[in-house]
């Protein structure tokens, strides 16, 4: 055997037990999630989470309804996903098709550099800025609302969505551009009718990665949605999130009581609604590899 | 068990070394009792852990700070987070100090005792909350009743209390409070907060949000009201309708005639000892107290 060949194995090797290692590691997450979480399906029952109660510290009965933090994870992730797909799908149009080399190269980075912001600064920002913007534009009491929560999001969506639609829109066989543009079609009509339809899947599973970022991100939403449980579909008024209420609570609960338990049951949710939102992304994703 | 015992055993090397270094017997120096052998495990090293209460948390900075300048080989490190978060670091080991705005509740202490904990708080100070609003508003005084109303949520415009035709925002702590249990126990009567009030992480972003909107209430602490000065405007609160409206002050609180004020604690986890117990001797202390009063607290004595 040659000194190549055992170094070829033993790299192998290598990345093997590193990929095994990180499946295993998962799959303990997975686990130590519902070990913590499963005495409550006995006690007090996982009844409790159907009802827009939620009050797991209430001094006169306690409520574990889960309604209020799933409609406005919900809200402010549909929101801020809406907000951030024009933006990010155009720019990632204009980089790829329109702009000069020179222009790319300097906007591509200081786009993607927004997505390095640390999350607290940003909050930061909306609490101080967006907030007081919000409440004068829409005339609210109070700036601190899911609109606030979404648009901020939206902000922190859109190097996700621009940066892989961009790569997905320059994907697209150069063949298909000049047909276009050979059977007597303009530049505008060439992008929208021929480029994007044909980057669409890459565009989809960009804008599902960009939802995954924006379900999960809790340190800015904390900061701006005012943190009212409260069961509603109005983004002008204050909602809380999934994600923030885990983060507030987590540091007060007894472990092993209803409450501790009830916030692991609000992080299984949360898993699998990321879960999924990654699966059909690798789905689109991968019908996309075969455009 | 065996934990315990290795335990000991370092606390016992510990003193003995302290002992050598002194030059005295370590009969003399070792704590009598059971407790005070196991506290001194903490006493082998000066530094010291601090955590709980968001409101103390200047309070604590200002005392550790002083504390440090006289005793150069202590470390104290003081965190917030809230009152529950401390005692929860304490029930699980993690802090040697607790911060406390409120009394320990019966599941923290049936916790504590399943552990085998003996826990013990003091109080070291006193605080008063002040009722803020936006400057912009009107409204000078409430009633307890009308407060407590506000915050369930059956009073939401100000023209019910007598002040414009406004919707009022609702500006309270996070759960894990202190402030917050407090304010639910003893204003509240142990009702519910309403829905759709805002849960904010910090003390200052109750300030942020009261001097931000016109239609807004919040509580804080009496040192932060100071601090926050022009920016928020603090309500006089009368007892019941006909009663006098009092501001929140030193004065108010020491005389008994301000109503929405309570004891601030220090807990341990154990009977104090080393420098655990240097700390606390230290806030009590007419110069601890002194710091007290210089922060916009109420001293204890």
């Amino acid at each position: 055997m040659s000194f190549r060949h055992i170094q070829d194995r033993g790299v192998k090797h290598v990345l093997l037990a590193g990929a095994s290692v990180s499946i295993v590691v998962v799959a303990l997450i997975f686990l130590f999630l519902f070990r913590e979480a499963v005495p409550f399906t006995s006690e007090p029952g996982l009844g409790q989470f159907i009802g827009e109660r939620w009050r797991p510290t209430s001094m006169q009965q306690v409520g574990f309804g889960l309604l209020p933090l799933i409609t406005g994870s919900a809200m402010v992730t549909l929101l801020a996903t809406l907000i951030a797909i024009p933006f990010g799908v155009l720019g990632a149009v204009y980089i790829a098709e329109i702009a000069g080399p020179r222009e790319r190269e300097i906007l591509k980075p200081f786009i993607e550099m927004i997505a390095a912001i640390p999350s607290v600064v940003l909050g930061f920002f909306g609490l101080v800025v967006l907030a007081p913007l919000v409440k004068t534009l829409f005339g609210l009491p109070i700036g601190l609302t899911g609109i606030t929560g979404a648009l901020l999001l939206a902000f922190m969506a859109v190097p996700t969505i621009m940066s892989i639609s961009e790569d997905a829109i320059r994907s697209v066989p150069r063949s298909y551009i000049d047909a276009s543009l050979a059977l007597g079609a303009n530049r505008i009509q060439t992008i929208f009718k021929v480029v994007v339809p044909a980057a669409m899947s890459g565009i989809i599973a960009s804008i599902m990665l960009g939802m995954g970022r924006v379900v999960g991100e809790t340190m800015a939403v904390i900061m701006v949605t005012g943190n009212a449980v409260q069961f509603t579909f109005s983004p002008l008024v204050p909602i809380r999130t999934m994600t923030a209420t885990i983060a507030a609570e987590m540091g007060e609960v007894t472990n092993g009581s209803a409450h501790y338990q009830a916030l692991f049951w609000v992080g299984i949710v949360l898993l699998f609604v990321t879960f999924a939102i990654n699966l059909v992304a690798l789905r689109v994703l991968k019908s996309y590899g075969r455009a | 068990m065996p934990r315990l015992r290795l335990r000991v055993g370092v606390c016992l090397l510990a003193v003995a070394s302290l002992a050598n270094l002194a030059g005295c017997s370590p009969k003399q120096e070792r704590p009598a009792g059971g407790a005070g052998a196991a506290g001194s495990a903490k006493s082998g090293s000066m530094s010291l852990n601090i955590k709980g209460s968001d409101t103390m948390v200047h309070l604590l900075t200002a005392w550790a700070d002083a504390f440090m300048k006289t005793h150069p080989e202590a470390k104290i490190s003081v965190t917030g987070g809230g009152s529950g978060t401390g005692i929860a670091a304490l029930l699980n080991g993690t802090t040697d100090i607790c911060a406390s705005s409120r009394d320990l509740n019966e599941d923290e202490r049936q916790t504590a005792e399943s552990k085998g904990l003996a826990l013990q708080d003091m109080a070291v100070a006193r605080d008063a909350l002040s009722i803020v609003v936006n400057p912009q508003n009107p409204i000078a005084e409430l009633t307890l009743d009308q407060i407590a109303a506000i915050y369930t949520g059956s009073v939401t415009n100000w023209s019910e209390v007598g002040g414009p035709d406004e919707t009022i925002v609702v500006a309270s702590r996070e759960s894990s409070s202190g402030t917050y249990m407090f304010f639910q126990e003893h204003v509240l009567k142990t009702k519910d907060y309403a829905a759709g009030a805002l849960l904010l992480p910090a003390t200052s972003a109750i300030v942020q949000t009261v001097s931000d909107a016109k239609g807004a209430i919040g509580y804080v602490g009496l040192g932060y009201a100071h601090e926050a000065g022009a920016k928020v405007k603090s309500l006089g609160v009368k007892a019941a309708v006909d009663a006098p409206a009092v501001m929140p002050s030193n004065e108010s609180v020491l005389s008994g005639a301000y109503s929405v004020s309570r004891p601030l604690f220090l807990v341990v986890s154990r009977e104090p000892a080393g420098a655990t117990k240097d700390f606390i001797d230290f806030c009590l202390s007419d110069e601890g107290q002194a710091i007290v009063e210089d922060n916009g607290y109420v001293s204890v004595k």
